[in-house]
């Protein structure tokens, strides 16, 4: 236990995985002791007694070894992986401790980027509205009456609050978080959704368009307590912005009250609105167009922006070359094989893979935790599995333990699969599934069918990644909704097959 | 959108967001952030309670930061503190803020007894201890009489002190003659020596000094002081310079009046002989330029820092006079040959006024040589330390200037808001006196404050 010690959990992530793969190490962890680390540390067995004592500031970092030589080892490694790392060029300027001290280096910041817990989020988002800084908070875990306070401070201050669980922004061609690389131009987005906005900015480059804005809100901005309070805000900022021709809205399904007031803001853009909402859940008008899916969001906006009609796509490959690809994967699972499992790192890819499973499937799970013995996706993003661990966009080694797991079930026909690239995302996310995959193609016939959300001017470049993945034995799609489609259809055909 | 060509980030939270964005050459800062206040709830709770008031604690911060920083202190005396602090019979004042005599360590009994025994109110040290523990002689902290006192901090009425005058608010402050290294009163060395030599300050270099500086006019020690920091002094554990200026200020004033040549000669040769001469004075301009900063209503920043060698007490300008305790620190670094740490007392002295005022263990980058003693040492160490109590303070000194930071100002005004959400505690250089009495000085090193002063003014503060 070290008292007062503070390290971000994607640091003591990365030490708990180094610790484990030490030869002798049975199990590893290092976690800030606060109450609900102390309860996961104790499920694993983890928890001594100096552990228990410990508090929300200091750091327990436990190891359980096969004998002495391995635990002094372990101890000699956490030594050497816990001082502090001294480059010659650093030396001396120290990183300032507070939001205050950081204004004072930079002083003429216009933007905080905060993502430390949310017990403490609030705190520093307020700091930083105070001090006139537009806001976009990453964390999540922050209280809703937190989120309304700090969002009518902005207002007030005329300034973006962003969130909380606000993943990916980009603002004047910068992306802020989880962002990728595409051209700045006349699309302007806000988004209440991380991976969603990916997508859509994604495919817009990929159509060889550009995005002036892409403005996050956070997940909670449509609902009643929150009033689409940020929604409403970007709105404006985007109506005005002379950059912005063509307005895309990616929503959450809103709160009926906010729904009336969010079609009220879309008329007073002014602009062209594009606007998808996960199933359909704002009243149809007649300035709007309103896409089904993410990639016919975008598709709509890039039409709009040319000044053509927006026709959804439901494959971009013919018909033929899509029937030849069910037909010879339907053709491999044996007959207990009949349900899409989807494993992913996007939460909102997870919802609209699940969403387009269920209107072509019957049977599927209605959460996205793992449950349901039928269809089901797991988004392995959501709170209950990021729980002192990194997000599998940082790190992508929990995918690859359920992609295996999904596979070896029985009753699997295709696992899908999100692949996001972006700012900030781990170095090579194709590769760190890439072992599962193969793993489990060499098992026995299962489908891998995936998508790769992110352009060839992200580094990895989409068309490296998409390539490995083929190389793999994965069908990968030009978008998550073509992914879905097809591996829905693929399990509808294995199923009737066995029929 | 934003003002002035696109995002200018501060990061807070995960590093890797801010090595992409440098990565792209987006300009950004990441903050070293930590749960603030140790993650402690109750501490947080009386941070936020703070920060419901903030417009009003940061003006009363400006207007006790300017009062800190705007004097002009003016070395104008040297006379006996009977007359200029107006101090009774009977009287000893000790450094830190008040203790009673059972609560004091070794060097510091040893020193009373000593002061005792030299203004003559006892023979011997059973007769002084006698006086002490019957309370016919009273003790008192030299702050309480406009003084400060290095170490043990003894003044005792016949003593002369230094006069600074703050100009630009009208207030005095005092210190004695620094005695040089050795067996000295401040380090609680008593013997027939170090009363000789307070014999001699008294009859002779003390009125010598007075009539010197009288016809002198008077010194700037703001302007004297800014350039000894461009000197590579920091004023606390380094004066070599400070004195060398002080000296060349004083002397012709000194030579003027002394008709005794050969006692112009021997105080010349005392100041030539002390490195640290100038510590006193600085420490007086330091009580002279802090002393207008007491008192602002709302005010969190620190006007005193003192230790007695039991206890460290600070003062805030929202809470006046009072004095906030935690027990001491000892301190860390190098010792003398034959010395060691069992040998250090805890710490003591009413020095730590000069990093009250932005100076010693503040301005390290301007004093690369000093940064030795607190371990590996050098340049890189002095910005870094700089560097971190840039973070608890108010702002920067209009006119104590860094040459090694492109004459950025020092960090003054420890804002104690700051001190206990970053669990930075302000960083002081200082000598180390041996814990035995009579030993001496044993080293010099590095001491924190203690974090309880300030958790307690936080709660006063907000109370």
């Amino acid at each position: 236990m070290r008292p007062s010690f503070y390290r971000d959990s994607v640091t003591l992530m990365r030490l708990s995985r180094d610790l484990e793969q030490m030869a002798g190490v049975t199990a590893a962890a290092a976690m800030m002791a606060t109450p609900q680390n102390r309860a996961l540390l104790a499920q694993a067995g983890l928890l001594s007694r100096e552990g228990e004592a410990a508090g929300n500031a200091d750091l327990v970092v436990a190891v359980i070894a096969d004998c002495v030589e391995s635990a002094d080892a372990a101890r000699e490694a956490i030594e050497r992986m816990l001082s502090p790392r001294v480059s010659p060029a650093a030396a001396g300027v120290a990183a300032p401790r507070t939001l205050d001290g950081a204004l004072r280096v930079l002083s003429d910041a216009n933007l905080a980027l905060i993502s430390v817990p949310g017990l403490y989020a609030g705190a520093e988002a307020a700091r930083a509205l105070g001090a006139g800084l537009h806001v976009m908070l990453f964390s999540d875990n922050v209280p809703l009456e937190t989120e309304v306070e700090l969002k009518r401070m902005a207002r007030e201050r005329n300034l973006l609050m962003m969130g909380p669980d606000c993943g990916t922004a980009i603002v004047d061609g910068v992306g802020l978080g989880f962002a990728n690389a595409v051209p700045r131009g006349r699309i302007g987005l806000a988004a209440a959704s991380g991976t969603g906005l990916q997508e859509v900015t994604s495919l817009i480059a990929r159509e060889g368009e550009g995005v002036s804005q892409a403005l996050g809100v956070g997940g909670r901005d449509l609902s009643e307590a929150v009033g689409g309070s940020m929604m409403l805000r970007a709105l404006e900022l985007l109506a005005s912005d002379a950059a912005t021709d063509v307005v895309c809205v990616i929503g959450k399904p809103p709160a009926p009250a906010v729904a009336h007031r969010l079609a009220d803001a879309l008329k007073r853009v002014g602009k062209p609105c594009v606007v998808h909402f996960p199933r359909g859940a704002l009243p149809r008008d007649g300035h709007l167009h309103v896409a089904a899916t993410l990639e016919d969001a975008a598709r709509a906006a890039v039409a709009v922006a040319r000044g053509r009609r927006p026709a959804p796509v439901e494959f971009t490959l013919p018909a033929g070359e899509i029937e030849r690809l069910i037909d010879s994967a339907a053709r491999g699972p044996g007959g207990a094989q009949r349900f899409v499992r989807g494993v992913y790192a996007g939460g909102t890819l997870a919802q609209e893979a699940a969403a387009l499973l269920d209107a072509e499937l019957a049977d599927v799970s209605p959460s996205l935790t793992g449950d349901g013995a039928a269809h089901r996706i797991t988004d392995l993003g959501a709170d209950q599995f990021t729980l002192g661990r990194p997000h599998p966009m940082i790190d992508g080694h929990v995918r690859r333990d359920w992609i295996l797991r999904e596979g070896r079930d029985a009753a699997t026909a295709v696992v899908l699969l999100d692949v996001v690239l972006g700012t900030a995302t781990a170095p090579d996310p194709a590769g760190e599934v890439l072992p599962a995959i193969r793993a489990i193609r060499q098992l026995r016939h299962v489908a891998v069918v995936a998508s790769v959300c992110g352009t060839d001017a992200d580094t990895p470049s989409r068309a490296a990644q998409v390539a490995s993945l083929r190389a793999a034995g994965a069908l990968v799609m030009d978008s998550n909704a073509q992914a879905s489609r097809l591996a829905a259809a693929i399990a509808r055909r294995a199923g009737a097959a066995a029929r | 959108m934003l003002p002035g060509g696109g995002p200018r980030v501060v990061n807070v939270g995960l590093e890797l967001f801010a090595t992409e964005l440098a990565r792209r050459a987006v300009p950004v800062t990441h903050v070293d952030w930590r749960p603030p206040a140790g993650g402690d709830a109750r501490l947080v709770a009386l941070l936020e309670r703070l920060d419901g008031r903030r417009d009003v604690i940061e003006r009363a911060n400006a207007e006790a930061l300017a009062r800190l920083t705007d004097g002009l202190p003016m070395l104008v005396d040297c006379r006996p503190a009977r007359e200029a602090l107006e101090l009774a019979d009977r009287t000893v004042l000790h450094a830190g803020p008040p203790i009673a005599w059972s609560r004091m360590c070794e060097p510091m009994r040893a020193a009373v007894l000593c002061a005792v025994r030299y203004e003559g109110w006892a023979a011997n040290d059973d007769a002084a201890a006698a006086l002490v523990t019957a309370d016919r002689v009273r003790l008192a902290p030299c702050h309480h009489y406009r003084a400060v006192g290095p170490m043990t901090g003894m003044i005792t009425p016949s003593m002369p002190v230094f006069v600074v005058e703050n100009h630009a608010f009208g207030t005095r402050a005092h210190a004695t003659i620094n005695e040089g290294l050795g067996k000295v009163l401040r380090f609680g060395a008593n013997d027939p020596s170090v009363i000789a030599r307070l014999n001699w300050m008294a009859t002779e270099a003390g009125p010598l000094l007075g009539a010197g500086l009288r016809a002198g006019g008077g010194i700037d020690l703001r302007a004297l002081m800014a350039q000894a920091l461009r000197m590579s002094d920091e004023m606390h554990q380094r004066n070599v310079a400070a004195s060398s200026l002080l000296t060349r200020a004083l002397m012709p004033g000194v030579a003027k009046v002394g008709g005794r040549h050969h006692a112009v000669a021997r105080l010349a040769e005392f100041i030539a002989g002390n490195d640290q001469f100038f510590l006193n004075i600085a420490m007086a301009a330091g009580k002279a330029l802090a002393d207008p900063a007491g008192g602002v209503a709302d005010a969190t920043l620190v006007t005193a820092m003192a230790r007695n060698g039991t206890d460290f007490g600070i003062r805030v300008s929202a809470l006046g006079d009072r004095w906030l305790t935690a027990p001491v620190n000892t301190p860390d670094g190098l010792y003398f040959p034959g010395f060691g740490p069992t040998d250090a007392n805890p710490d003591m002295g009413d020095s730590a006024i000069v990093e009250t005022i932005g100076l010693g263990g503040f301005a390290m980058a301007a004093s690369p040589a000093v940064a030795r003693f607190v371990g590996a040492g050098g340049m890189a160490a002095a910005l870094a330390l700089t560097g971190e109590m840039r973070e608890i303070v108010a702002g920067e000194h209009p006119h104590f200037r860094i040459p090694t930071l492109d004459e950025r100002g020092s960090p003054v005004g420890i804002d104690v808001r700051r001190v206990v959400e970053t669990g930075v505690t302000p960083l002081i250089n200082t000598g180390i006196a041996g814990r035995k009495a009579g030993v001496g000085q044993v080293g010099a090193g590095v001491v924190r404050a203690p974090l309880g002063c300030f958790t307690a003014a936080l709660e006063a503060l907000a109370g």
